[in-house]
This record gives structure tokens, sequence and C-alpha cells, in this order.
């Protein structure tokens, strides 16, 4: 809890709580050791990186650019997924099994190559980023989205809306939709984690946001060459990936035990 | 003692100790069970009756469930005190119990002859002319249709009744002298559930097994049972010879129970339902469980718990109103 | 058997097609497919030369048809970079995968099984609580930094193990567990909690009742039953050991398939990644081929629908 407050208060605040900029170069200063190696000092507590950027910085921005990439692309894919799964689920047949199908095709091949395709062929940048995410996540949102949709169907207040001339359309907004949005918001924060990783693992690729806009992923690419000299330039970024990770695969657990427990299985 | 009791069950406790506080599930049970005996144990869901079982067998659910007082005596013995390993050899050979859900009783992933196989010893497959020859003629034995067909087949193949008839076999196949068989008729529909009832009744009587025949069901009661065992909320509050309990209940839960049995000699009559709730298990009243649902409770009722009253030849029921006193 | 068999290959054909067709389609949609597949330096000659070639001018539908045709044919164009068929890249590169992948494989089941099954059997003890943890922290670790993380230990610090490339066994030890441990904490979560349902179920109760030995019991009755959400989660697994391969053959420079991946991403060698994610859709499928037939041996019910 107190972790997540952390990097959102960090994301949101990152230009007033650092004097240095996440971009601009400060080669005279380059690669010093946080404060508590031997030749590091509190004016860059966490030490800087090559270009003398200060690493602390960075990783504040850094948690700006996850936050914004994690919460568009859970918003776009968990959005498509959504839509799909309501549909596929309400209207059933045909459609139903192909849409099902392409779920099935999407489980079984990973969605990291298709990003690494688009980056390719779009280029790097946020959209390229947003929508090679959200393709990692609609089809399990789907998927569990339907089965919910499949039993709310059976229901009695639906049966009612459709006795009473309601449209196809007007059942699915008003009578179905809001019944699954606590599925919907559960899956959203299970899935946070795993988007953070996904962000950071295509920056780590060079498919992610280019730099010098720092991003977590691409600061632990950037210190790998330096891990036997600079050890704090990969490894710090991997320490708040994994924390920050952790922190909301927990919460993620505990909310899915408090409001869903049948999504236990998965 | 009597030389011919099998099973005799005193005084047992078993409760569950969660955080919530402690599940009192069985709380006192005693009875005995003769040789070539069927015992009816009968009560509404949740008052107790598979963990009573499960208690005899000392196979309970999970790690929260403990016997904590009691004695369970098969043959003489205590099984209580036994080892785990002596609990091994007792279990299937010496008391056996067939479980409610024929469908999810069996491995789904093994042959049935496979599972047929664990109950048959190594003697008895030489003599018969190997495990899968000793196999098929053990389901023969309750006459389950083509069972050389039926050793090569999975679970899944079979019907319900078919998969009931394995578990049956299965239990019974080491020759227990003592079976309990937990409403292992429920999950199956009612002609079936008939074959099956006959099919026990006629594999008893062949041998001095004795049956604990747990049901919720007064006219399966009737069918099978030599006498019968009333439960409610963890405790036994009246046995006797069926007939005995029939024609004359004497305690009130009895009494209601029978109420609502539908007669098909008089199928216009009203059928009673027992009012209320039976009481939480973690927090049990100082005296007659039943007394809030009870038509005739009394002062005393609410002060204690009423003693066993004999009522006629081996028929005894805890309730005040039958204190001669 | 053969049923299901064939059921399941023709539904391996279909994904793969549509893998295809979307790869296809990546490459229309979202760029110019000629400026894609030349180098930035390309002459205008080149260009028009390429267009041709791969009748570039015709409709989209008759590229397509040229596009699958090369594809049956084992043909999906020349990599910028090495200036060979794209496919005899990845073929060079396989085996080195598959030297890395079975090794992981093998970590997860040695470590998972016994420890899942020892979570469960005694949950909420000790036991449970540590390899809970380490299964949480293994889900939540990237793995790419893991790597570094055990480089950083293991080769900068202690100078035990080599940091990179192929070699002897050695060189095996921190790829095989930088790209076993999600494996090693999904598998044990998993099997802990179906192994805590096969526990509480009938049959297990059953057999219990037989009289059998707590060995029998677990390794025989439970066992093989907890392994089946396994299988059934296998294709989700299998996408996650690919990803981890990428990252995993990046950090230790490993040459195989998943290295070879990023470099046709940092060079923009589009026709070598096309090649690639299309061949990596045809690996998976018969790896989980080789899985469906297993889980049809273990579950007959599979066998026989
Ligand atoms: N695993 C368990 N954990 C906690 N409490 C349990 C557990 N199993 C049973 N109990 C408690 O023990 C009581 C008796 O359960 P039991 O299963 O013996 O009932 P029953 O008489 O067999 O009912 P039914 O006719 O429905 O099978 C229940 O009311 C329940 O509160
Ligand atoms: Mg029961």
């Amino acid at each position: 809890m107190f972790i997540i407050g952390g990097m959102i208060f960090a994301a949101v605040f990152a230009p007033y709580l650092t004097p240095y900029s996440p971009i601009d170069q400060t080669l005279p200063d380059k690669l010093l050791p946080p404060f508590w190696e031997a030749k590091g000092s509190m004016k860059y507590i966490l030490g800087t990186d090559i270009f003398g950027r200060d690493v602390l910085t960075r990783l504040l921005y850094g948690a700006r650019v996850s936050l914004i990439v994690t919460g568009l692309s859970l918003l776009f894919g968990g959005g498509v997924g959504l839509l799909i799964g309501i549909t596929s689920g309400y209207i059933g047949g045909r459609l139903d099994s192909l849409l099902m199908r392409l779920v099935d095709a999407a489980f079984t091949f990973p969605a990291i190559l298709f990003a690494l395709l688009l980056a390719v062929t779009m280029g790097q940048g946020l959209d390229t980023l947003v929508i090679a995410i959200g393709l990692l996540l609609w089809a399990g949102f789907a998927r569990i989205i339907r089965g919910e949709v499949l039993a709310l169907k059976q229901r009695d207040f639906v049966a009612l809306a459709k006795v009473h001339g309601c449209s196809e359309l007007r059942i699915m907004v008003t009578h179905i939709l809001p019944n699954v949005m606590n599925t919907f918001m559960v899956l959203v924060t299970l899935n946070v984690g795993a988007v953070i990783v996904a962000e950071a693992s295509l920056s780590f690729l060079g498919a992610g946001i280019p730099p010098p806009t720092p991003s977590w992923g691409l600061m632990v690419a950037e210190g790998r060459g330096k891990i036997s000299s600079a050890w704090w330039l990969s490894l710090l970024p991997g320490i708040a990936i994994t924390l920050v990770v952790l922190t909301f695969n927990l919460f993620g657990d505990w909310l899915r035990d408090r409001l869903d427990p049948k999504l236990r299985q998965l | 003692m009597n030389g011919d009791i099998a099973l005799e069950v005193r005084d047992l406790h078993t409760h569950f100790f969660l955080r919530r506080g402690v599940v009192k599930a069985v709380d006192g049970v005693s009875f005995s069970l003769h040789r070539g005996e069927v015992l009816g144990l009968v009560g509404e869901s949740g008052c107790g009756k598979s963990v009573t079982a499960l208690s005899l067998l000392r196979l309970l659910p999970n790690e929260a469930a403990r016997t904590v007082q009691g004695q369970v005596l098969l043959d003489g013995e205590d099984l209580l005190v036994k080892s785990k390993r002596q609990m091994r050899q007792i279990r299937g050979r010496k008391i056996s119990m067939i479980l409610q859900d024929p469908q999810t009783s069996l491995n789904p992933l093994f042959t049935i002859g496979n599972q047929l196989s664990e109950v048959i010893s190594k003697i008895g497959a030489e003599r018969g002319g190997g495990v899968m020859q000793q196999a098929i003629e053990v389901l023969r034995k309750v006459k389950l249709s083509a069972p050389e067909q039926r050793v090569r087949q999975y679970p899944h193949e079979l019907s319900g009744g078919m998969k009931q008839r394995v578990v049956g076999a299965i239990a019974m196949n080491r020759g227990p002298r003592v079976l309990i068989a937990d409403e292992p008729t429920t999950a199956l529909d009612v002609t079936i559930q008939l074959q099956y009832l006959n099919l026990l009744k006629e594999l008893q009587e062949n041998t001095d097994m004795a049956i604990l025949f747990i049901t919720h069901d007064f006219g399966v009661v009737a069918r099978m049972c030599d006498r019968v065992a009333v439960m409610y909320a963890g405790r036994i509050v009246e046995t006797g010879p069926v007939r005995e309990v029939f024609n004359n209940p004497s305690h009130p839960y009895t009494q209601a129970l029978i109420a609502s049995v539908p007669k098909l000699k008089r199928p216009e009559a009203r059928l009673h339902t027992i009012e209320g709730q039976p009481p939480v298990l973690t927090d049990l009243p100082k005296g007659c469980r039943f007394e809030a649902r009870c038509p005739h409770a009394e002062a005393r009722c609410r002060a204690a718990y009423p003693d066993s009253f004999t009522v006629g030849a081996e028929h005894a029921a805890n309730c005040w109103r039958l204190d001669p006193a | 058997m053969q049923g299901y068999i064939v059921r399941r290959l023709f539904q391996g054909v279909v994904l793969l097609v549509i893998v295809t067709t979307i790869v296809f389609a990546v490459g229309r949609l979202t760029g110019n497919p000629v400026d894609l597949l030349l180098p930035e330096e390309a002459s205008e000659e080149e260009r028009q030369a390429m267009i041709e070639a791969l009748g570039l001018d015709g409709p989209v539908l008759e590229q397509f048809v040229v596009f699958i045709k090369g594809a049956v044919q084992g043909d999906l164009g020349v990599s910028i970079r090495y200036r060979q068929p794209a496919v005899d890249v990845f073929f060079s590169r396989l085996p080195n995968t598959l030297l890395l992948m079975p090794a992981a494989m093998l970590l997860a089941v040695f470590m998972a099984i016994p420890l899942g099954i020892l979570s469960a059997l005694r949950r909420g003890r000790l036991t449970d609580k540590v390899s809970g943890t380490i299964a949480v922290l293994g889900i939540a670790t990237p793995n790419f930094w893991l790597g570094i993380l055990l480089i950083y230990i293991f080769s900068v610090q202690l100078g035990w193990l080599p940091s990179s490339r192929m070699g002897d066994w050695s060189h095996y030890v921190l790829p095989t567990i930088t790209l076993g441990t999600f494996l090693v904490a999904g598998f044990m979560r998993l099997i802990r909690s179906s192994m805590l349902d096969v526990l509480d179920s009938e049959f297990v109760k059953l057999a219990r009742i037989k009289g059998l030995s707590e060995m029998r019991v677990v390794w025989k009755h439970c066992l093989r039953n907890a392994l089946i959400p396994v299988l059934t989660l296998w294709g989700v697994f299998m996408g996650g050991l690919v990803t981890g391969t990428i990252v995993t053959e990046t950090v230790y420079a490993w040459p195989g398939v998943g290295r070879l991946t990023y470099e046709a991403v940092i060079f923009r060698d589009y026709p070598l990644l096309q090649a690639v994610v299309i061949m990596d859709a045809v690996l998976i499928l018969a790896i989980n081929l080789v899985v469906d037939i297993l889980y049809a041996y273990v579950d007959p019910r599979i066998r026989f629908t």
C-alpha cells in the first residue's frame, strides 16, 4: 500500500522532488556511486549514470513513464477485452466461437513477439507500446468477462429486461456492464504487475519508449554493460520494478480474495 | 461385555478448532453395532453424521479437526489409540466405508481394474488366476454387467449407479467387520437407489458384516435397517429397533422427523416441517439442544441436558418428558 | 486417440495461419514493406527492383498469396543483416535454444513438483511459508533483471560462474536459473493449489479407506491429478518461456533464437524478425502438441472426447 502510494506520488511530483533533470547530461559527474559507497556523496543519493545523470531523478521520472504506460495499456487492452467479452458472451453463437478461437490463439502465442514486431514496423513510441501491451492483455480479460456474462445471462433481471422490451444494446450497457465491473477492477489490479514487467521487458529489449526518456527497463538495459564497475545503474531500477510489481501483485491477490473469491483458480 | 458387539462407540467428541471458535460437530455420541446388524443413523444436514463416520476411521478432513474424547471399540480394541501404521492395517480390512458421491469417489485417471487391484491381496490374486481375473470376480459379486470390459474402463465411462457398485465392491472386498455407508444413494436416481440398496442388503445378509447406514431418509431406514439412531446437533437423541421407533417415536425431534415423511397412503395430509434452525455448533446451550424448536419445551429443558430414559425394549430417548419421576 | 491428435494438429495449423496472416497484415498496415525490407541506404533502383520482385505493385490479396506461397515453401525472405535466408539463420540458432529451454523445464519440474507437494502437505507450516514467499518473489522479479543480478553476484563479485556465451556446463547454470525461475514459481503455486484440492477430494478419501500407505496415496492418487492444471495451462507457460528466452539469451549473450530476436529488433531487420515470429509459432505449436499428447496420456477423459 505504502509502496503503491509512494510510486504514484513519485510519478506525479517528480519535477518537485528533485533538483536535477532526468535528461540533461552533466558529464564531469558521470558514474558516481550511491552515497553509502566510498566515492559517493549526498549530492547524488543513488549515484549517476554514464552521462552524469542522477539515478534517483531518473527513477522518479521512470515511475511516471511506467505509470502512464501501465494505465493507458490497461485501459486499452482491458477495454478491448471487456468489449469483446461482453459481446461474445451476450450474443453467443458463431460470433462467440470465432472470438474465443481468437482468444485461444492469443493465449498460445506470446504477445511480446507481436509487440516486438510492432516496435519495428511502427517505430518506438508510447502509442506502439500501449498497443503492444494491450495485445498482451485483451485475451485474458475477454475470456473471464465472457464467463461472467454467460452466468449473468441466466439471471432473472436480464430476462425481465427482455420482457420489458429493452434492446440488446441497452441490456448490455445497463444490466450486464455494471455487473462485471467488479471483476473488471479485480482483473485490472491483478494485471498491473504483469504490465509493468512487460513494459520493462520491452524497454529492456529496445522496443519501449525511446531514450533519453527514462524508463526502468531501459535503465536496467543501459546499466547492463557497466555491471562490473557501476552496479547501481542496473540493479537499483530492477529493485524498484520488483518492489512495485510485488506490491501490486499482493494487493491484487488481496482484492480478489475480498471481492471475487471465485476467481481464485486463475 | 456382550460377545456379539462388532463396534462400540463411547462418548465420542470431535471438534473443529477454527479461528472463529470451536465447532462441536460431534459432542458425546455413543452407540453400539451388533454383528450382522444394520444400524441407521439419521438426522438433518449438518448434525454431524459424516464427521462421526470419519472419526471412526480416523480420517478427519483437516488439521483443525480433532477427536478430543471417547473410545471407538472395534472387537474390543480402541481404534483411537492405534498408531497410524496400525490404522492402515485396520482400514479396508476390518472397518471400511462407502462415500456419498460415486461421481467423485473414484480416481478419474486410473482404470477400474487398477483401483480394484489395490484391495486385492497378493495371495488372493495367486489363487484366483491373477489380479485382473480376481477384479472381474469382485465386480461379478456386485452384479455389474460385463465385468470383463469394466475392469479396463475408466470411471468416466461408467454411469453413476455402476460407479457406486464399484465403490461398494472396493469397500467390501476385504470382508470388513464393519461397513459405514454414508448416504450411499443420495446421488443416484430413485430406481437405481432401490437396486443398490437391495444389493447391499443381499451382500450383507451372506456375511456377518455390520453396517452403519447414514441417511436422512426414513423410508430408506425402514427398508434397510434393524435399529435406528437419531442424531441432533452432535448427539444421539433416540435409539431403538426401527419398528419401535416408528410406532412410538419418543423424542419430539424424532416425532417431527417422522411427521415430515410423506406417506403414500395419505397423500392429502399436510407435510410437517420443523420450525426454526438447529443451534450453532460453536455455541451450544447448556440444556436440551432441541429446546428452542420443541413444542413441549419446559423450564427443566433449558436447565440441563436430559438423561437417557428407557421407553421400551432396547428403545431409549433423551427427553425430560420421559422422566418417570 | 488418433482423432484427438489430428484435431490438435488441425487447430495448430489454423493458429499458424492466423499468426502468419497477422504478421503479414502488421507489415502492410503499419509501415511501408519496402522500407522495412530494405536497408536504409538502399538506392531508388533497388527499391523499384524489390517492389517488382515481391509483386508489391499488385493488389494486396495477390501479395498475400505470394507471401503464403513462399512461407509454405520455407521461404520467409532474406535477412538484411546476415544476407542469408532468414529461415536458415533461424535454424542455425535453434539448437542452442533447444539446449537451454529443456534445462529450464527440467529445473522447474524437479523443483516445483516436490516443493508444491510439500507445501500442500504442510499447509501453513514453515516449508509452505518459505516456498510461498519464494514463489511470490519469483513471479514479481522480471527475469532480465534477475539475470543481471545473478551475474553481479556470481560472476562479478564471487567470480564462480561465467557471465556470458556458451561453453562447458558452468555456462548453463545462470541462464537456466534465470529462465527457470518464473516457471518454478508458477508451477509451484499451481501444484500447491491443485494438490490442496485433490487432497480434499473423495477419491483420496477412498484411497485412505482402502488402507493404502501415505506414499501411495500421495504419489499415485494425488500427484497425477495435481499435475493436470499444469498441463492445461501449459500454453500460457510456453508463451512465457519463449519470452523468457528472448530476455535471458540477451542478458547472457547466448547465441540462440531469443538473442536472434533481440538482434532483429535492434537492427530493425524486419524480414528476420518476421521469420523468427512465424518460426517461433511453429516451435510453440510443436511443443504444445507434445504436451497435448502427454496430457491425453495422463488424463483418460481427454483421450475419449
Ligand atoms: N471441514 C470442516 N471444517 C469445519 N467445520 C466442518 C467441516 N466439516 C464439517 N464441519 C462442521 O461439522 C458439522 C457436521 O458436519 P457433517 O458433515 O458431519 O454433517 P452431516 O450430518 O453429514 O450432514 P449431511 O447430511 O449434509 O451430510 C457441520 O455443521 C459443520 O459445521
Ligand atoms: Mg454428510
